[in-house]
């Protein structure tokens, strides 16, 4: 040891402090090195995509920023830039109710389409966010379809509290007749809630003025308010009879199976916009002669078959998707095949759907503006019609369909990002 | 004694069609069909009187009669005086025409910004994934409105070419971008240009006679074929030869401008152009994100795997990485592809004539037959969307994984 020590003239008893890195290997120089410049080919790529950038913000930032807001029409809104760039956001804010509410609604009742879309939000929270508001809250969400009618449609409240009626006299009725079979009770159901529709409808004709709201035909339905009254509507009616078709399509009764295959290829196979030409100038020919169905009510007919049976093919995923092993631990618990799929099966292929059925929401709020070649005056409708149409704004495209980008993103990118935050909540894996 | 007994007689009674399992799905099927029959009835009766009421009848001989209006882009030889079912075929070709144009785009588009998706490049990935956000979460039918007014507003309009300093002006001297539609120079078939086309297709079919001739050297004897520049040669050399042998049979017909509009040439109305383009790009967005989904599906041990092995880079994409990825990319490429033909129906939006714009269109409010043109319309995406799948079956029985 000690040889050593005089054979060695010096060695170092105490670590070196540590030194930084070379100033290409760190901070932001390393990130630009590592992410914009590792290459040749990356470089010009970088550079192209910052010319490209440059171009579009160099292009769009003087004509947002010399916006005009305040004029009334397209030849005032020239007048004021005087020949500069400049957008007429004008045509929004004097156009503002129109683009929401379409153009027949009358402006005195516009509190109420405003209403049932603020109330909309408060309805679906609890839905969305079942860990944030308390569970009591499903109630009212359970009430809100029959409000958002009155608030919507308007007419004596009575329909609405007829309709809500049928539904619990027919729950009650199922309770009473559950313990026979599933199928007693879903007969029981509709007898209950049918006779209490039959005799509540009489009621409702007697007493139409009875804390009546204005009543608006259907028609006079616009705008964006048009668009989401559409989705919600035909997105929540599909979901139940999506279910229905998937299971009836796995099911082995090949008469029932038959039946869902069809109906879902034979809807899957053809474009909407044909579906809505049935909705449009077929369905009237197979009522009853003398039913006068308005269009509005036949379109969310129509779409709602449209979603349904995607949704079936997304469910149905779900379904095959499980383990057999749980379809068989059902049975061998003695659970039969209502109480095996409500509480073991359909909880687990929801789940695992939730991805696709949110998809499938989204595709279809996004294909209710196809109900304006239709001539029906969604936000679509109104802006190729009734808006570029007018003497006022005759030409003003960037301005408005920018405007319906911006909305129908903001809502498709904020339901989709909510699906991707709700799969990880759900997500009890492990990984 | 024992005394044999029968086993207890099962009678019959009328509570089993409910309650046991053998019977009851029996009986849910017979109410199944029951209210089947009766909803089809139902419909049926109610068709039946509200046809007779407005005295109407389904027949299809209104297909036979003249149309009676101009159709502005169309394939083949159509006029006013030709019947409806011509104008529906003329339709039908112009469907066809944006879809099959849209999916080749679209794919173009979709793989390529699928794969920069993937980039190492931040700004690149950035701007490609803004690309495909925007895109998918907009309604194509505002897309395809959004697109048809710019093309109307940017592109300047024939007049603008007119002139000794014209405001605008052709590319290479052929091709006239315009807002009323683009002009392309039009090939003249001469006599003798059958054998150029004819060279042409056969040399098509010796790259691929080629290639797999390689592929099965590789295979069965480990031997390299060189295929690139053989392919490249075989593509060019002899369709050029043929060409000047024979005279240079085939001529362009460019387009040129005689007063205030072109002509000659190829022309496609800026619907047609607006229409293919939008759906493209829209379509591109959802292949740009199946194709990232294909490529991340493969796990990244391949990929180590075959490097470990000694194959170069090119090798491992062509030979381990692509032929897995495709297995997961082609499937809903397919239902993409699809959906483009669907959607190619909003071509009504912008004016365009496909079939949905002629039989569904001006034919069926010329004649009030709804039901026999909406049925006629339906039964033609059927039938592709069925044969598509069809197809599709077919390609993933092929490629499934042959497992025990």
């Amino acid at each position: 040891m000690s040889d050593k020590q005089q054979s060695v003239a010096f060695f170092r008893e105490t670590m070196l402090p540590e030194q930084a890195p070379p100033a290409t290997q760190r901070g932001i120089v390393k990130w630009l090195r590592e992410n914009l410049f590792s290459g040749p080919i990356n470089s010009i790529m970088t550079l192209i995509a910052i010319y490209f950038i440059y171009k579009i913000v160099s292009g769009a930032w003087p004509w947002f920023m010399n916006g005009v807001w305040t004029t009334s029409s397209l030849a005032e809104c020239r007048e004021v830039l005087q020949g500069s760039t400049g957008a007429c956001f004008s045509v929004l804010t004097e156009r503002w109710n129109q683009l929401l509410f379409g153009f027949k609604y009358p402006e005195d009742q516009y509190w109420r389409l405003l209403l049932a879309m603020v109330l909309l939000l408060v309805a679906v929270a609890p839905v969305l966010f079942a860990k944030v508001f308390p569970r009591k809250m499903l109630i009212f969400t359970g009430l809100y379809p029959f409000i958002a009618f009155w608030l919507i449609w308007g007419g004596t409240i009575l329909t609405p509290i007829v309709a809500l009626l049928g539904f619990v006299v027919g729950y009650l009725a199922f309770k009473k007749f559950e313990h026979q079979s599933f199928a007693m009770g879903m007969l029981a159901f509709v007898v209950g809630a049918a006779v209490t529709w039959i005799i509540g409808g009489y009621l409702t004709e007697a007493m139409s003025g009875f804390i009546a709201l204005q009543e608006i035909p259907s028609r006079d339905l616009g705008g964006f308010v048009l668009n989401i009254i559409l989705g919600t509507v035909c997105v929540s009616l599909s979901l139940p009879i999506g279910i229905l078709l998937a299971l009836g399509r796995q099911s082995s009764m090949p008469i029932i199976k038959w039946i869902c295959v069809v109906f879902i290829e034979f809807i899957r196979g053809v474009p909407l916009i044909t579906l809505l030409f049935v909705a449009n100038v077929v369905l009237a020919y197979f009522l009853p002669p003398g039913t006068n169905f308005d269009l509005v009510l036949r379109v969310i007919i129509m779409i709602t078959m449209f979603s349904s049976a995607y949704i079936a093919e997304v469910i149905r995923g779900g379904l095959a998707a499980l383990p057999r092993g749980q379809y068989e631990a059902a049975d061998s618990l003695g659970l039969d095949y209502a109480q095996a799929t409500r509480l073991i099966i359909m909880p687990q292929a929801l789940k695992i759907s939730i991805p696709g059925i949110v998809n499938v929401a989204v595709g279809l709020f996004k294909d209710t503006t196809l109900v304006s070649v239709i001539s029906m005056f969604d936000l679509v409708g109104m802006i190729r019609g009734p808006i570029l149409a007018s003497t006022e704004w005759n030409g003003v495209y960037w301005e408005l369909w920018g405007f319906a980008v911006l909305l129908f993103f903001v809502v498709c990118y904020g339901i989709s990002q909510y699906s991707q935050w709700l799969e990880r909540q759900l997500a009890t894996d492990h990984r | 004694m024992s005394t044999m007994t029968d086993p207890p007689s099962e009678s019959f009674r009328l509570s089993q069609l409910i309650n046991d399992t053998r019977y009851r799905s029996y009986t849910f099927q017979f109410i199944a069909l029951i209210a089947l029959v009766a909803l089809i009835a139902f419909l049926g009766a109610n068709l039946i009187s509200n046809l007779a009421a407005a005295g109407l009848n389904i027949s299809y001989e209104f297909l036979g009669e003249p149309a009676g209006y101009d159709i502005n882009q169309r394939l083949i030889e159509y006029n006013s005086q030709s019947s409806h079912w011509r104008a529906a075929v003329v339709g039908v070709l112009n469907t066809l025409l944006v879809a099959v144009v849209g999916c080749f785009l679209a794919t173009v588009i979709g793989v390529a910004v699928g794969v920069l998706r993937l980039s190492n490049n931040w700004l690149i990935r950035k701007i490609m994934a803004v690309y495909v956000e925007i895109f998918r979460n907009v309604p194509v039918l505002i897309w395809i409105l959004i697109i048809m007014a710019v093309f109307i507003a940017i592109l300047p309009q024939p007049r603008d070419f007119r002139g000794e300093d014209a405001e605008a002006s052709m590319l290479l001297g052929s091709f006239a971008f315009t807002g009323r539609g683009f002009y392309f120079p039009k090939p003249v078939m001469g006599p003798g240009s059958g054998i150029v086309v004819a060279v042409f297709l056969a040399s098509i079919a010796g790259i691929f006679y080629l290639r797999s001739y390689a592929k099965k050297a590789l295979f069965d004897r480990g031997q390299m074929i060189p295929t690139l520049w053989p392919s490249v040669g075989l593509f060019f050399v002899p369709v050029i030869l043929a060409f000047f042998v024979m005279g240079q049979p085939i001529t362009l017909e460019y387009p040129e401008l005689k007063g205030f509009n072109f002509k000659g040439g190829i022309f496609a109305r800026n619907s047609l152009i607006a229409l293919t383009f939008a759906l493209a790009i829209y379509t591109a967005a959802f292949i740009a994100e199946n194709v990232r989904a294909g490529i991340l599906a493969v796990s990244k041990g391949q990929t180590e795997a075959a490097a470990s092995l000694g194959l170069r880079p090119g090798r491992i994409m062509n030979l381990v990485v692509l032929p897995q990825a495709l297995r997961v990319i082609i499937p809903p490429l397919i239902s993409q592809y699809l959906n483009l033909t669907k959607n190619s129906s909003l071509a009504i939006a912008v004016g365009y004539m496909d079939l949905t714009g002629t039989l569904g269109g001006i034919t069926l409010n010329q004649t009030g037959r709804a039901i026999e043109c909406v049925l006629l319309l339906m039964l033609f995406y059927l039938t592709i969307s069925l044969s598509i799948s069809a197809i599709m079956n077919v390609y993933n029985n092929a490629v499934k994984l042959k497992e025990r």
